[in-house]
């Protein structure tokens, strides 16, 4: 299975992230993250969907979201063509000892330090999920204590603008 | 993967736009008179231009139906949706009371089935609201257009679990094509002509209004017509050209095509279209359960329905093709059986107006996005030009084969040796003696597959099922709401004596409201079909399901008893030579509806027969002997 970054271009409608989800639910197509929040334009929001599937399933994914009628638009972006973010919350264990080879390492990944106390810190860090990946293993011996993670954002290269575009077809 | 441009929907030019309020019922489409190019406005009804107006919601609500041109409404009021039939109680439009909601729902879609316009269905929150799920489910899966109007509790209690609360949108989002929820009663105009928009256009389908009381008691502004605002729906109508040309040079060069029909050109009111290109191509046709009487059966093109219980020349068809010229149809697995074996040598050209439903059972070879209606007299058009091009191809091996077949092997039934009526006589006789003119709605189970095989089907909307969903239950209620939309035809339902015990309570709705349907319980006095399930592959465990209703049994419920009870002319009929004058008297009462019992044989099995889990090429023609098989699932 390959994976897919799916942009959905909805209307801001009471129900629309439920359709969406429960649209991937009964379909039995598998949703590795989501990302939802307002675009520059009133009433319309984005979604990023990262899903797992191959070329006949995508296409299928992509037409029933289609389907949807809150749904107004949907691109597909290519890892080559777009910047795609994730953004991670960790909390790791850190006393007076360790605290400053954590945030040596954090500072590696050029993620920051936005809470210490006693025995812990908190890094934020954002970046492509490898990176993020690569960030949490070097952590994990410190001892990870929490976890808090956003779906992948992702936006096309380039000046040309999604929404500007759907707007003008619609 | 844009929506594509947009284009004016297929199924709304019903009414034409500018046309003055027509008191009486006019404009009917039919299949003739549906003109895709008139549709001008997205809003159904004749656009009258109404001034603001204060009014309340509900007030608003019974105005925008009216507007939308709607004139037959069933329903059964509650709490939640009490102040809306206050108004409705003014209207000129006629509301008919059920008696369970269930009713409401499947009466609204044999309603839209028969005349093509939106069948409209209203119940009140929760229970009310809850009944009528396995009707929308019922219009999902068939793409029948319904708006279901539901109440629900005030918007200050939403969400507190008050009384008669259901989240009805959360409950049927799955199995709506859109719903809304209204707690601002200045939204009613233009969500009402949205949801009749969105249930008529494209892919029909359900789509439920969900009305919170105090949304209907508030005052709001009326004015018409309202802007619909749906961005992101824009159905596709024309076809692709380039696809369309592609589509005539396969037809060209096939030696075994076959035209693959389906519900989607009943929807489309698309029958002659496909006629003439029939005869152009000179391909056999097989008409799908859902798309029985679009093409003659009486046409010599014709070789039956597909499928678990079609015809062995339908399936064979299939499955000895070249080509499938696949028009509104969309491999359902009761049509393919085990996919991977469906049609192995066959190219397909799949037309749907429904992308999504494209490629995703069976891969086509040259897919066509767009109505039917649009679609099939420009690839008409294309593959005259390509025949004048590149000549008329040579079937003649081809029909030889079929023809063949369809000699080798017609529909037939064996007499039952217990004595007993034979069922498919029964269906036969009711079909013969009432004509092509009667409209025919099944319940699900054996007599639905025998009555889908043996009543001639000649023209679309003669034939109504629940093929999707395979609701029991379903033929009581459609067949009154048939009866509602086409009043002046003979309405049979087709029951079985399980299907009539889950919705027999809208005979009391006929009888009050002279819906004359009538109604045939094919009383095996069993589930059949599950039985015959047992006898073929559960060595004749009849595991619940003698329901005790036939010969040689207490006979609960008496059929004839009950019946009469809800007013009925009620008849037993257990005598082959009974059958005929039966059917006749049955067809001579006109001024209240008619249930006859007829006592047949449990032991009539449904055949051709594909297995559960085999491939078509397995079919069964069981005749004297019943088969054995391994396994199935």
């Amino acid at each position: 299975m390959s994976r897919h970054t799916l942009s959905v271009l909805v209307e801001d409608k009471p129900g629309v992230l439920t359709r969406v989800a429960s649209l991937f639910a009964r379909r039995a197509f598998n949703i590795n993250s989501l990302a939802v929040g307002p675009t520059e334009v009133p009433g319309m929001s984005r979604m990023t969907v990262v899903v797992d599937a191959d070329g006949d399933l995508i296409e299928q994914v992509t037409k029933q979201l289609n389907k949807l009628v809150n749904v107004i638009k949907i691109v597909e972006l290519t890892s080559e063509s777009s910047v795609q973010r994730d953004h991670i919350l960790v909390k790791v264990r850190a006393d007076a000892a360790t605290r400053l080879q954590v945030t040596h390492a954090a500072d590696l990944f050029r993620a920051s330090v936005v809470d210490v106390s006693t025995d812990s810190v908190v890094i934020e860090a954002t970046g492509h999920p490898e990176k993020l990946t690569a960030l949490l293993s070097v952590l994990e011996p410190f001892g990870i204590r929490e976890i808090v993670q956003s779906g992948t954002l992702a936006v096309g290269r380039g000046s040309r603008s999604m929404s500007d575009r759907a707007l003008r077809s619609a | 993967m844009s929506k594509g441009s947009p284009i004016s929907p297929s199924l709304m030019a019903t009414k034409s736009a500018g046309a003055p309020k027509a008191p009486e019922r006019v404009d009917r489409p039919t299949d003739a008179g549906v003109d895709i190019a008139a549709a001008a406005s997205p809003v159904l009804g004749p656009n009258n231009v109404v001034p603001p107006t204060v009014m309340t919601g509900s007030e608003a609500i019974v105005r925008s139906l009216e507007e939308l041109g709607v004139d037959d409404i069933f329903g059964l009021p509650g709490g939640a949706i009490l102040p809306t039939y206050d108004p409705l109680m003014a209207s000129g439009m006629n509301h008919v009371l059920v008696r369970h909601e269930q009713g409401a729902g499947h009466a609204a879609q044999g309603y839209a089935m028969v005349t093509g316009r939106v069948g409209v269905c209203i119940a009140t929150s929760g229970p009310g609201a809850t009944n009528l799920v396995t009707a929308i489910m019922d219009a999902h899966m068939d793409s029948v257009p319904i708006v279901a109007i539901t109440g629900q509790v005030s918007s200050g209690v939403i969400g507190t679990d008050a009384f008669q609360e259901a989240d009805i949108v959360g409950i049927t989002m799955p199995i709506t094509k859109h719903s809304f929820l209204v707690t601002d009663p200045n939204e009613i105009p233009h969500v009402m002509a949205a949801a009749f928009h969105l249930a008529s256009s494209g892919r029909p389908g359900p789509v439920l209004v969900d009305v919170a009381k105090d949304a209907q008691q508030g005052k709001m502004t009326f004015s018409w017509p309202p802007k619909i605002d749906l961005p992101g729906y824009r159905p596709v109508v024309r076809g692709h050209n380039k696809q369309v040309r592609e589509a005539a040079r396969l037809i060209a060069a096939a030696s075994k095509p076959v035209l693959y029909v389906g519900g989607g050109v009943v929807k489309a009111h698309a029958s002659a279209e496909l006629l003439e290109l029939a005869e152009l191509t000179g391909a056999p046709v097989v008409t799908t359960l859902m798309a029985r009487g679009v093409f003659p059966d009486s046409h010599p093109q014709h070789v039956g329905m597909p499928g678990m219980h079609g015809t062995v020349s339908a399936v064979t068809a299939l499955q000895q093709s070249d080509l499938l010229i696949t028009l509104g149809a969309r491999f359902d697995d009761r049509v393919t059986g085990i996919l991977k074996t469906f049609a192995p040598n066959a190219k397909v050209i799949h037309a749907d107006i429904d992308p999504a439903e494209i490629s995703k059972n069976r891969t086509a070879d040259v897919p066509i996005v767009g109505s039917v209606k649009e679609i099939i007299p420009e690839l008409t058009e294309a593959v005259r030009t390509q025949f004048e091009a590149s000549g008329t191809p040579d079937l003649q091996n081809w029909w030889a084969f079929l023809n063949n077949l369809r000699e080798t092997y017609p529909l037939g039934w064996t007499e039952p040796e217990d004595g007993l009526v034979a069922p498919q006589r029964v269906i036969e006789r009711i079909g013969a003696l009432t004509g092509p003119e009667g409209i025919y709605v099944a319940g699900v189970g054996q007599h639905q597959m025998w009555a889908a095989q043996f009543i001639k089907y000649e023209r679309p909307h003669q034939w109504l099922n629940s093929g999707g969903a395979g609701t029991m239950g379903y033929a009581v209620p459609a067949a009154m709401g048939a009866k509602v939309g086409e009043p002046d035809r003979v309405v049979w339902a087709i029951d079985g004596d399980g299907c009539f015990q889950m919705t027999n309570q809208e005979l009391a709705t006929c009888a009050i409201n002279k819906i004359p349907i009538k109604v045939a319980v094919i009383n095996n006095s069993s589930l059949g079909m599950v039985r015959q399930w047992q006898t073929l592959f559960y060595e004749g465990r009849y595991s619940n399901t003698d329901l005790n209703t036939g010969h040689d049994t207490v006979r609960i419920p008496d059929f004839v008893k009950l019946g009469e009870a809800y007013g009925c002319a009620s008849f037993r009929c257990e005598r082959v030579e009974d059958i005929d004058a039966t059917i006749q008297k049955a067809l001579e009462i006109n001024d209240r509806p008619v249930v006859i019992d007829f006592v047949v044989s449990p032991n009539s099995m449904v055949w051709p027969m594909v297995p559960a889990g085999v491939s078509n090429d397995q079919i069964q023609v069981a005749r004297n002997l019943t088969p054995e098989w391994e396994e199935e699932d």
